[in-house]
């Protein structure tokens, strides 16, 4: 059975120093040890940007994208290999900006994908422009005088397109971190990991100190129900989007479940050659 | 008797308009004879004037005629619009009951005929097409049993009894035509072969060209006039285990397909002009990743939303050229409905073997006209998934060492593995990369990488260009596409008349075949480009590509198709 070694590789990540990016790493690399997983059977899509990176800093098979597409790769790639076990990784801007639309419809078609978003509220890569999760009077490069929108809080955003699988961690606790991923990919459909993940270069605002100040954390609530819909909504509602752990579970049929005539076998796997008397059964309809 | 002749119905949109003209061409097509249908239709659903206009020939004449012998109106607005369209002594058989005016000033066969009261006698209103088929029946000196046993297939599930009023109404029509001077001598249809064939349209073909390559995966977004071959492929593919996926954009389509390919499925998706556009950035992904996949084009009126529902040629510029810095791409370019059919396998095929975008380039006429195939050859299909790495290969891999996806080989083609494979490990990015998939910007692996994948895809590719007529010609006429049944016409008239003309077809725009073209271009003493679009594409694509020599062209973009008199009468001005 693989450890945590076989998922490593040779390459430096060319994150800086302190990126929360690392932790992230860790926690998947760890909770694909923890759940069984063969590096072989592992596919990670990512998307543009540092955190897209991050298929390349895993031992496993993977497609660094383009940007915003991760989603949809992810999706083609499960469809043609429903075995395999598929992430998708990426950025605030990657996932809720150019990819929000992929997003949206993933959750509606519920392929049992695991996307983990490396959240920082900024742009790294392009070097500090707003994000769709920067906070309104954010200021940085592209709002010099302070954001005039709001931001985006993936976590309402993902609860009220209905998802069914929905967990938020702090890269800095990677031991809840690594447990939400292990839970994620264990869930039989799509299942979102948020996951804050300072930007340590560009964002002076949202900083590791200012989440351990903001941060509610959902294990600490023996009271917190994370069945129930409506108290889910409630609960990112009231801590401003800024809780972490499980906040939202149940069950429902992943997608490849549904589809009509779909084999438990993996489609990669299957003769794809038609027959004689199926081509001749096509033909009658244009006689 | 005729050879050939033209008929068309006509009325408002959601009148039913669309299964006449089925019903009368599949009966003629199931009689032997050769028969192309092309829809007029308006960009919404029900209501405004829509027809169908269908081709006999005891010939292939994969066109639409010049002229129409009948005219069948369901409305007054159908004379109007298209009355113009009939030769002198054409035939109009009109409904009684909008009281039809005949067309001023023509000279016309002009019936009225109780279409809606004998259809209300036979069973329901609905049923007037089927006297209107009955009536034609009559005029064209073919008997009512022609239907017979094509509305006992589509009806007989519904019980005897709704076959038998159907033909019921039929023969109404039939009945009161001939006794109404119905029947004219110089009507008569010579009989068809007998032979059977198939009647299909170009999207339809190309379903079936999927899903006899063995492509499992579809993802597409809706979008007119490709939409089709999802339709199609909803239907099959869960048949044989595969699956369409109604995306919520093209970018998504074209990524996940994508996907799907990467991960071993063949996959494909298929759209038109607008949606092509969305799709470039992933076009240039999948040249980058060198990752196989089919993109159908089915091009439509540009440029934006231009003419949706209308018939152009003008989207090769952007299936060669589009897409940001530069990636190997090949262009297929059927130019018939049977050729969609065995291009497409040839497309999933190519992708394969040489781990490249395709895109199979058609236009509205090709993919919706129906038009008369020749049985399809199940023994033709051959399917060819290139260079995948053995097992011996991947074996001698060491744990926790990556496979070299983008291996320099010498033909430039590196062996595939799919993920799920023990060590096939490897990343693929969209970032210049090493052997293994690690980013680069190490300049010499950079110009090594770019040379290999541009260089994959070499000479010509085989029958990328056909060619018929007289060998030294005074005209030699080029085209692509659909416009192949229309210049094959207008150049046998004029053979007919002793000119010296010939017909080079191109099917295949990337790899250009330069070569071929050239030596015919050579033997012409004039060439003429034909095509559908505002700036002659294809002519200045024979220039890009080095083709030496000056090229005259006749364009036409105002949404429809050429008819053979208007490139009969271009080509006769210069020769």
């Amino acid at each position: 059975m693989a450890t945590v070694k076989d998922f490593r590789n040779e390459v430096r990540p060319n994150w800086c120093p302190g990126c929360g990016d690392f932790s992230v790493q860790a926690a998947i690399q760890r909770a694909l040890a923890n759940t069984g997983r063969e590096p072989e059977n592992v596919a990670i899509i990512s998307g543009i940007g540092c955190s897209g990176r991050i298929s390349g800093y895993i031992h496993s098979y993977g497609v660094h994208a383009i940007h915003g597409r991760a989603l949809a790769v992810a999706q083609g790639v499960k469809l043609a290999n429903r075995d395999l076990t598929v992430i998708a990784a990426g950025g605030d801007g990657d996932g809720f900006g150019i990819g929000l639309n992929h997003f949206m419809h993933a959750v509606r078609r519920n392929m049992d994908i695991t996307y983990i978003v490396m959240d920082n509220q900024i742009y790294g890569l392009t070097k500090g422009q707003t994000s769709p999760t920067s906070a309104h009077g954010f200021k940085n490069k592209t709002t010099p005088e302070g954001n005039i929108e709001h931001a985006l809080t993936p976590t309402q955003v993902a609860l009220g397109a209905g998802i069914s699988f929905l967990a938020q961690g702090f890269s800095t606790d990677i031991n809840q971190l690594t447990r939400l991923i292990e839970e994620a990919i264990n869930y039989k459909g799509f299942a979102l990991v948020n996951v804050f993940s300072p930007c340590v270069t560009f964002n002076k605002v949202n900083t590791y100190d200012w989440y351990k100040q903001n941060i509610v954390n959902l294990d600490n609530d023996p009271d917190y129900d994370p069945t129930n819909r409506a108290a889910a909504m409630a609960k990112i509602v009231e801590t401003n989007g800024l809780c972490t752990g499980l906040i939202f579970k149940e069950e429902r049929v992943a997608y490849e479940d549904l589809i009509p005539g779909y084999k438990k076998e993996p489609l990669v796997h299957q003769d794809i050659t038609l027959s004689r008397e199926l081509f001749a059964e096509c033909l009658k309809e244009f006689a | 008797m005729l050879d050939q002749l033209s008929w068309k119905v006509g009325g408002q949109q959601g009148e039913g308009i669309d299964s006449t003209g089925e019903i009368f061409a599949t009966a003629l097509n199931r009689h032997g004879y050769f028969v192309y249908g092309y829809r007029h239709f308006s960009s919404r659903i029900k209501g405004g004037h829509t027809n169908y206009k269908i081709r006999v020939s005891t010939k292939p004449r994969p066109a639409n005629a010049d002229n129409l012998d009948m005219l069948i109106a369901f409305d007054q607005e159908t004379i109007d619009f298209n009355a113009h369209e009939l030769r002198p002594g054409g035939v109009i058989i009109a409904d009684e009951k909008f009281n039809p005016v005949a067309p001023e000033g023509m000279t016309v066969r002009f019936f009225t005929v109780p279409l809606t009261k004998f259809a209300e006698e036979a069973g329901s209103a609905i049923m007037k097409n089927m006297v209107a088929l009955g009536a034609s029946a009559c005029v064209l000196g073919l008997q009512p049993e022609t239907f017979e046993s094509l509305i006992s297939d589509m009806f007989l599930r519904k019980g005897q009894k709704v076959v038998d009023s159907n033909m019921a109404a039929i023969r109404k029509g039939f009945q009161f035509m001939k006794e109404n001077g119905g029947e004219i001598a110089e009507f008569r249809l010579k009989p068809g072969d007998g032979k059977q064939r198939l009647f299909m349209m170009g999207n339809d073909a190309i379903g079936l060209g999927a899903l006899a390559a063995g492509a499992r995966i579809m993802p597409a977004y809706p979008i007119t006039p490709a939409s089709d071959v999802m339709e199609y492929l909803i239907k099959k593919f869960p048949k044989v285990g595969g699956h369409v996926i109604q995306t919520e954009d093209e970018i998504a389509a074209i990524t996940m397909a994508i996907g799907a390919n990467y991960a071993g499925v063949r996959a494909l998706t298929a759209t038109s002009g607008p949606g092509l556009s969305l799709m470039m950035e992933a076009i240039g992904l999948a040249g980058m990743t060198e990752t196989p996949v089919v993109i159908i084009d089915t091009q439509r009126g540009g440029p934006s939303t231009g003419m949706p529902t209308k018939h152009e040629q003008s989207d090769m510029y952007a299936v060669l050229f589009g897409t940001h810095g530069e990636i190997p791409k090949i262009v297929l370019a059927p130019a018939t409905a049977e050729e969609c059919f065995y291009m497409t396998i040839d497309a999933f095929n190519y992708a394969e073997k040489y781990q490249t975008p395709v895109i199979l380039i058609t236009d509205l006429a090709l993919s919706l006209a129906k038009q008369t195939v020749e049985p399809l050859d199940y023994d033709r299909i051959t399917i060819n998934r290139g260079k995948l790495a053995t097992e011996e290969q991947l074996a001698a891999i060491e744990p926790g060492k990556l496979f070299k996806r983008y291996a320099f080989t010498e033909d430039n083609i590196s062996p595939r593995v799919f993920p799920g494979q023990k060590g096939g490990i490897h990343h693929v990015t969209g970032v210049e990369h090493t052997e293994v998939g690690r980013p680069t910007e190490d300049a010499a692996i950079r110009t090594k990488m770019m040379n290999k994948r541009l260089n994959k895809v070499r000479g010509e590719f085989p029958n990328s260009v056909s060619y018929t007529g007289a060998e030294n010609p005074d005209l030699l006429v080029i085209g692509v596409g659909s416009t192949i049944g229309v210049i094959d016409e207008a150049l046998e008239r004029l053979t007919a008349e002793g000119k010296s003309v010939a017909h080079a077809h191109v099917r295949v725009l990337s790899p250009f075949p330069t070569e071929t073209l050239q030596k015919y271009v050579d033997r012409a003493k004039k060439v003429l480009v034909v095509e559908n679009n505002a700036t002659g594409q294809l002519k200045h694509l024979m220039q890009f590509f080095d083709i030496k020599g000056e090229f005259l062209s006749q364009l036409k973009y105002d949404g429809n198709p050429y008819l053979p008199s208007e490139i009969y009468a271009h080509c006769k001005e210069l020769i």
